[in-house]
């Protein structure tokens, strides 16, 4: 504590606070304009200046630190002119022509002028910026308007790690530039867009909120895409998003949001947006009541169950839909047409994350929180390209990088982003992670540096691993991954020398036929070292969906019911078919890939489909449009009419996260509210209501007031969420596990046993991927995603700004290779594999090992799942989206368009 | 002999220079400072060399190319150190002769000789210039000795000697107590006390023990040269001066951060580093003491606030150079964060001196508060321009006209400009006070790193004010309003009052921005930038309104306020000028005298330069 005077008047301030801090915590008001609480002071504007009594000085209050006895005067003849002076020479070269202000009313500058009482023309007026620069689909730079504040310079820095903007020029003309001067889109901008969410005044404008009017409410919640789960205000009104603000106390992303986030939301309004349920007469789909929709649909179904018995219809979960919605949808599959056949998406991106994690520790989700990474000496990242797919943690990284306290080490196929940030970069070939990971838990084993204490207490099976690890020197395995031994020691070394090292993973580990075995592979190096159970450590699947992880929790799978209670175990079976009022199937259904197997066969008749696109996001869609066409009856639950939805008997028009209530659970087991911001467009009906009034078809009664009642029936039946309510959530979300309503959640898991009692080590073995390159096709093709989209685009890719900035896709050549096919960027290429071929362009890339391609799922006209094998992981059934085989050829008449942006 | 491992190897060493050098029969220094080069002097170095070589005396004249020896108005310079004959003007056709007459021979060349303006003498030995015999030239004298590329030269003067004696004869702490003692103050502008700045920097902590020092050779206001011609000419000093600095804060890294428009300060510095190493005098385990300590070198963009503490040190770390608020003082976070000393050129080249001489010793020159001597650059209307080594205490009147040889052209002197921007313009009633950090502070001006500009009667103080105000706005980082928009405003109202649209309103609001930049700007380029207006407006209050009420510039200068005139009695019609006017405003018949349309003229003065019988004036 450090105690200072603030106009004579005693305030306790806190060690290491400015005096801006001090005296705004104690209730004064300083005005500022170059001053943001993220952001390291500049002391640029001057308008904080206070006097100092004892030497009668000004001084910033933004960046002097308080001192013992200092006493500061805010409000004396000399302060009022100095600031007056500052505020007048900035408007001495701002312009006054407000009444087409871009910051719709909210400009800092203008607002402190009227406090001051200053008109503005105090000083003549000479201004040397004048240049507005319109070089990119998400935000405009008007530099009339610029103060020079730095403000915009410095969160691109300090927070985004990117540092897009300098100062360039001296006195008059010092302002900030991007790229050498040149302009954002030459530069590395990840259009994060916070500079234009902190810019004081209108010469950062983000282009979506463009003229668009004062807000008439704000609303909390949950952004859509992906799992980091960020808290967004939106700004509604006359039914519209106007705008989109970070910045929500106690949220996962603080000031931040990625791109997506803050410039993508415009899809809600979308034209295509469905708006009357549409059914399928002769043939065409074409647009129906209601009332007939639902009665068809629940007739079918019925006629179905009753002609093939119950295991013949299935059902398609959503990760993007709320956790109400996939409770209700399981219930639905399970209770009202007695069928465990109920999968989504997560089949195909993390099941090996629960199956692994649930074998080695005894549950699959992320150990630790997004939060705790700040604490970790060391993170491993592999197999996730963190800035591009969780763009925000990908922030969190850089930060704890850039504050010298957390290590990188980022083991991958490809040359990613965040490499920038690392200390150590390993490059595998792809498929061979078992072999590397076994390779550093043999060193960290050799060389003693594993947590002798952790093992003996809470680990079991240390000498069958060691004995396992025979083959697997880092000079053995270098044959088999391409990572130097020298390397891989080090890396070995850092890891489990640390304190606390956090493992950080996503689909470039899950998405093999040997992904479980990747992923217990990495629970026996956390284990090893000890690194679990406690903050900055653990093991960590990045979730890819806004709602995978709670889609999975609710029991949109098909082998588990709420809460990962085993449909199988009879005690929860028990416990589920009493509180539901209908005996349940107990044997285990069939997962996504299956499905479609299934269908192929007719053992599936008819699918219940509630916002996925499996004719984009699963392997082998040749395969998948076979098996849908081969359905007997497809319903489509949706907000767009997507490839899928084309294929449908029915589509029911659905609502988008901004239309309704409910929750989401976040990569971290976060669980946080969604809230309604706008109504529905046309007749779009909320998805829960929908399931309810089939389930009343059904004779089932299925009847709640509100989402609310949804979760506390949740609650009830699941451990878990016990303590979770939407009223409890009010005040920020909340970790599961959350066992009582009191419980404050769990923000490490593990920190005293596992949920299987010892953490298991678990031998695994180095097993190649299902197909690898050969004489005919002799390219191994991974897959991955882009910065400026999501999953199958049919969001995205209706989102403005999104879909100007990247408008379709490319498939990316390394340079040698590229030269050796004759390729230059943007010449038409065909890429082949043993199921499907597809066109698109190609861009050469330094990025991609030799012999590898790469392309993504976004657009389905060019879509890398034509090409990708399903062949599956025997244990978790995720197919092996990550490499596959493929043949490549130059197709005369280039398309030479937009150039590709580096992935 | 390679590496030196001992003080006592070192010793030695000095004693077989000495003895080598001794074996010259003749030592000849030409000055090869950046003033000296301008006219050519590297020309008459090499017409010397070859006619050395020539007559086979490679062996027996030790030549040598030095740094700047001063007396830059009479370059190229020559000083023969047999018989101390100094030699000014010198063209390469002259060096013949002298080889012959004063190498050879003892004869004097008399028309090569300086020739004293007073009374047309001529001067043989360089200590019986008055330029040079009111000076003290502790520093400075070492450029006419020796050779900045060897460090021989530097190690037979004694050099190096103060660092083995730090090293193995006193603690670091005594060193402190030294420097402390003879009361150094920084010369880069400020004044601070320099004991007590390393000091703070060796009780500061660092996260991992790694301090640095920092040698600010970013010496960028207009007409000053004082720390490029110490480091052209004696590197070596700096060298040892930073390494007892290193030990004494206990720093194992220094940098010399230095701006690209001194390329030969640079070449002169990396090379003098190469071979401090090579002697060990540099780098790991210096003289077999243990201490290990580098220097790099940061090579600048030339901006004049990278000067500043903060700034330079952004600009190291590879940033753009922008000050940043104190505290925390560099002392505490430096460099990479780290405990960092800074000082000048200058002052790391006093370091050596003190410990040679003993504190007290140089405690004795000088004033109670200021010790030691100064250098400055003497420039602008003064007749012996060049670089000056004076005692602090020395009046300025001293200066200009003892050492400096006064006026031009019999003018008036009206103001000395000292402290660069920052600094301001002292009028001739405070000539007689003593140059020291408090008196010149109390005038309005400050030491600063020590420019000196004498300004004559035909030099207009709104003008003058203008021009360092313009300097400023160009050289203001930006970064805080006050120093980035408050000095563009103020250089509007001076350029509206220089074209004679001046209100008496405009003073006030001079004032009144005045006191606000000096008062809530950012980082002392910003506070101290409206100094020159200031002084300006308080001693020569009275030029800003005639430019502003009776719409004249006294001086003749700023060009909307004056008009040419011909004397019809002088001018002799012989048509000079009116065959230079670039527009044709002077007319007149052959023998008669001329006259000038004020309609057509553009005041560019072509006209005043070029008439014999000085006929034409300004009004």
């Amino acid at each position: 504590m450090v105690e200072i005077r603030v106009n004579g008047i005693d305030v306790a301030a806190e060690e290491g606070d400015s005096l801006l801090q001090a005296a705004e915590r104690a209730g004064f008001r300083i005005p500022a304009l170059c001053h943001h609480p993220a952001l390291y002071p500049a002391g640029s504007c001057r308008v904080c200046v206070v006097e100092e009594e004892a030497t009668g000085r000004l001084v910033t209050a933004c960046d002097t630190r308080v001192r013992e006895g200092m006493s500061v005067l805010l409000d004396t003849e000399r302060v009022r002119k100095a600031r007056r002076t500052a505020i007048e020479l900035i408007f001495s070269a701002h312009p006054l022509h407000c009444e087409v202000c871009e910051e719709n009313n909210a400009c800092s500058l203008k607002a402190l002028a009227a406090v001051e009482g200053i008109s503005g023309r105090e000083l003549p007026f000479g201004q040397d910026l004048r240049t507005v620069v319109d070089a990119n689909p998400f935000y405009l730079r008007d530099l009339s308007k610029c103060i020079s504040c730095g403000i915009c310079i410095r969160a691109c820095q300090e927070v985004q790690g990117v540092g897009v903007y300098e100062m360039q020029g001296t006195g008059k003309l010092a302002r900030p530039s991007a790229a050498m001067d040149t302009s954002v889109d030459s530069s590395p901008c990840e259009y994060c867009g916070l500079c234009t969410s902190l810019c004081p005044v209108g010469a950062l404008i983000a282009k979506p909120f463009l003229h668009q009017g004062t807000e008439e409410k704000r609303v909390v919640t949950t952004c859509p895409y992906c799992g980091v789960g960020c808290s967004l205000e939106l700004r509604v009104r006359e039914n519209r998003i106007v705008g989109v603000a970070a910045g929500v106390t106690a949220s996962v992303n603080d000031i931040s949001l990625c791109v997506k986030g803050r410039f993508g939301l415009d899809f809600v309004h979308h034209r295509d947006r469905l708006r009357k349920p549409l059914m399928r007469k002769g043939g065409e789909l074409v647009e129906a009541e209601w009332e007939e929709a639902l009665d068809e649909v629940a007739a079918r179904l019925a006629e179905v169950r009753n002609r093939h018995g119950p295991q013949a219809i299935a059902f398609l979960s959503s990760a993007k839909a709320t956790n109400e919605e996939n409770y209700l949808l399981q219930k639905f599959a399970r209770a009202v047409m007695g069928t465990n056949n109920i999968d989504h998406c997560a089949r195909l991106c993390h099941s090996s994350s629960v199956a692994g994690l649930a074998a080695s520790l005894g549950s699959g989700a992320m150990t630790n929180s997004i939060s705790d990474l700040s604490q970790a000496e060391v993170i491993l990242l592999t197999g996730t390209n963190t800035t591009v797919n969780h763009p925000v943690i990908g922030q969190v990284l850089k930060q704890a990088a850039l504050s010298g306290g957390s290590k990188l080490i980022v083991v991958d196929p490809r040359e990613l982003d965040i490499e920038r940030f690392a200390t150590l970069c390993l490059r595998p070939r792809p498929g061979t992670d078992v072999a590397w990971i076994n390779a550093m838990a043999r060193v960290i084993i050799d060389e003693g540096l594993y947590d002798g204490d952790f093992l003996r207490e809470r680990a079991e099976g240390f000498e069958e691993l060691r004995e396992a690890l025979r083959g697997y020197t880092p000079e053995e395995t270098e044959e088999i991954t391409g990572i130097p031994a020298a390397g891989l020691r080090e890396a070995a070394r850092m890891y489990a020398g640390a304190e606390r090292a956090a493992i950080l993973y996503a689909m470039g580990i899950t998405q093999h036929v040997t992904g479980t075995d990747n992923v217990m592979a990495l629970a026996n190096l956390a284990l090893l070292a000890g690194n679990l159970g406690k903050g900055g450590a653990g093991i960590n699947p990045l979730r890819g969906q806004n709602n995978v992880q709670g889609a999975c929790d609710m029991g949109a799978l098909p082998n588990v019911l709420p809460g990962y209670q085993r449909v199988d175990d009879p005690e929860a079976n028990g416990k589920f078919s009493l509180a539901w009022g209908r005996e349940l199937p107990s044997t285990p259904g069939l997962s996504v890939v299956e499905m479609m197997e299934a269908a192929r066969k007719k053992e599936i008749r008819a699918l219940f489909v509630l916002g996925e696109n499996p004719m984009v996001t699963d392997p082998d869609v040749g395969h998948v449009e076979e098996a849908l066409r081969s359905l007997d009856y497809l319903v489509v639950l949706d907000i767009f009419p997507t490839e899928t939805a084309e294929l449908a008997d029915v589509v029911l028009p659905g609502t988008c996260f901004a239309e309704k209530e409910g929750t989401f659970t976040n990569t971290e087991r976060r669980v946080q509210r969604v809230r309604k911001a706008v109504e529905p467009p046309g007749e779009a009906r909320k998805d829960h209501a929908v399931i309810m009034e089939l389930a009343a078809r059904l004779g089932y009664r299925m009847v709640y007031e509100t989402v609310a009642e949804i979760m506390e029936e949740i609650a009830s039946l699941t451990p878990s969420y016990a303590g979770i309510s939407h009223e409890r959530l009010e005040e920020g979300g909340i970790q599961w596990p959350c066992p009582g309503p009191a419980h404050p959640g769990t923000p490490v898991l593990h920190v005293e046993s596992f949920p299987r009692g010892r953490g298991r080590l678990t031998p695994v073995h180095y097993r190649p991927p299902d197909e690898l390159p050969d004489k005919e096709y002799p390219f191994l093709l991974t897959t991955g995603r882009l910065l400026f989209h999501y999953h199958s685009g049919s969001l995205t890719r209706r989102a403005r700004s999104l879909a100007e900035e990247v408008p379709r896709g490319w498939v990316s050549f390394n340079c040698e290779d590229a030269e050796r096919l004759g390729l230059r960027e943007g010449d038409k290429v065909r890429l082949t594999s043993r199921r499907g071929s597809m066109l698109s362009r190609a861009h050469l890339s330094r990025r991609l090992q030799p012999g590898m391609v790469f392309a993504t799922f976004h657009f389905s006209e060019e879509n890398a799942n034509l090409l990708t094998n399903p062949a599956l992981d025997p244990v978790s059934k995720i197919p092996d989206l990550k490499v596959c085989a493929v043949k490549a050829e130059k197709v005369e008449g280039g398309i030479g368009d937009a150039p590709a942006p580096a992935t | 002999m390679a590496r030196i491992e001992t003080p006592a190897d070192l010793e030695q060493y000095r004693l077989q220079l000495r003895e080598k050098f001794g074996k010259y029969q003749y030592a000849v220094s030409v000055c090869g400072g950046t003033g000296c080069r301008a006219y050519d002097c590297i020309n008459v170095f090499e017409t010397l060399r070859e006619i050395i070589d020539k007559k086979d005396m490679s062996h027996t004249v030790n030549l040598r190319l030095t740094g700047c020896q001063g007396f830059c108005e009479m370059g190229p310079l020559m000083f023969i150190h047999k018989n101390g004959i100094f030699y000014v003007r010198i063209s390469p056709e002259a060096v013949e002769r002298i080889v012959e007459s004063s190498i050879l021979g003892d004869e004097v060349v008399e028309e090569l000789l300086y020739k004293s303006p007073a009374d047309g003498r001529r001067i043989v030995h360089q200590q019986e210039i008055p330029f040079y015999n009111k000076q003290r030239r502790f520093l400075l004298a070492m450029n006419r000795d020796i050779d900045p590329l060897n460090i021989d030269d530097y190690i037979a003067k004694g050099g190096y000697g103060s660092l083995a004696w730090a090293l193995f004869e006193s603690s670091s702490e005594e060193i402190i107590d030294i420097i402390e003692r003879a009361g150094l103050r920084g010369r880069g502008g400020a004044g601070f006390p320099t004991g007590r700045k390393w000091r703070i920097a060796r009780q500061a902590p660092s996260p991992d023990g790694i301090k640095y020092v920092i040698c600010n050779a970013d010496e960028g206001d207009p007409g000053a040269y004082m720390d490029r011609s110490l480091l052209e000419g004696n590197p070596h000093q700096v060298i040892e001066g930073m390494t007892i600095g290193a030990y004494a804060i206990g720093a194992s890294e220094g940098y010399v951060y230095v701006r690209h428009e001194y390329p030969l300060a640079v070449h002169h510095l990396l090379e003098a580093l190469d071979q401090a190493r090579e002697k060990g005098l540099l780098g790991k385990n210096i003289l077999g003491s243990g201490l290990d300590f580098d220097i790099k070198v940061s090579v600048g963009g030339g901006a004049f606030v990278c000067g500043e503490e903060t700034g330079l040190i952004a600009s190291i770390e590879g940033k753009r150079g922008m000050p940043r608020p104190r505290p925390p003082y560099p002392a505490n976070y430096g460099l990479w964060g780290r405990p960092t000393n800074i000082n000048n050129v200058e002052t790391w080249q006093n370091v050596p001196l003190i410990l040679q001489m003993g504190a007290d010793e140089y405690a004795k020159i000088g004033t109670e508060k200021s010790k030691g001597t100064k250098i400055f650059s003497l420039v602008g209307k003064i007749n012996n321009t060049g670089l000056v080594e004076v005692p602090m205490g020395i009046t300025l009147r001293e200066i200009v006209y003892e050492i400096g040889g006064g006026i031009p052209r019999g003018k008036a002197f009206k103001a000395v400009q000292t402290g660069g921007p920052s600094g301001g313009c002292i009028p001739a009633h405070l000539l007689d006070i003593p140059v020291d950090f408090e008196r010149l502070q109390e005038v309005g001006s400050m030491m600063g790193s020590g420019g000196m500009i004498v300004m004559d009667e035909n030099t207009c103080m709104v003008d003058i004010a203008r021009y360092f105000m313009e300097f400023l706005t160009h050289e203001s980082c930006g970064k805080c309003v006050p120093c980035r928009l408050g000095t563009k405003r103020m250089l509007e109202i001076l350029t509206k009052i220089c074209d004679g649209q001046g209100t008496n309103e405009n003073l006030e609001a001079l004032e009144s921005l005045a006191a606000d930049i000096k008062a809530s700007s950012l980082c002392a380029l910003g506070g101290t930038s409206p100094n020159p207006v200031l002084t300006t407006l308080r001693y020569f209050r009275d030029e800003y309104e005639e430019h502003i009420v009776n719409k004249r510039c006294p001086a003749g200068i700023c060009q909307a306020l004056i008009t040419l005139r011909i004397d019809p009695d002088t001018c002799t019609g012989c048509g000079a000028c009116l065959k230079i006017c670039p527009v044709e405003a002077i007319s007149g018949e052959k023998k008669q005298p001329h006259s000038i349309d004020p309609e057509v003229c553009i005041r560019c003065k072509l006209c005043i330069s070029r008439c014999p019988k000085e006929a034409i004036y300004t009004e």
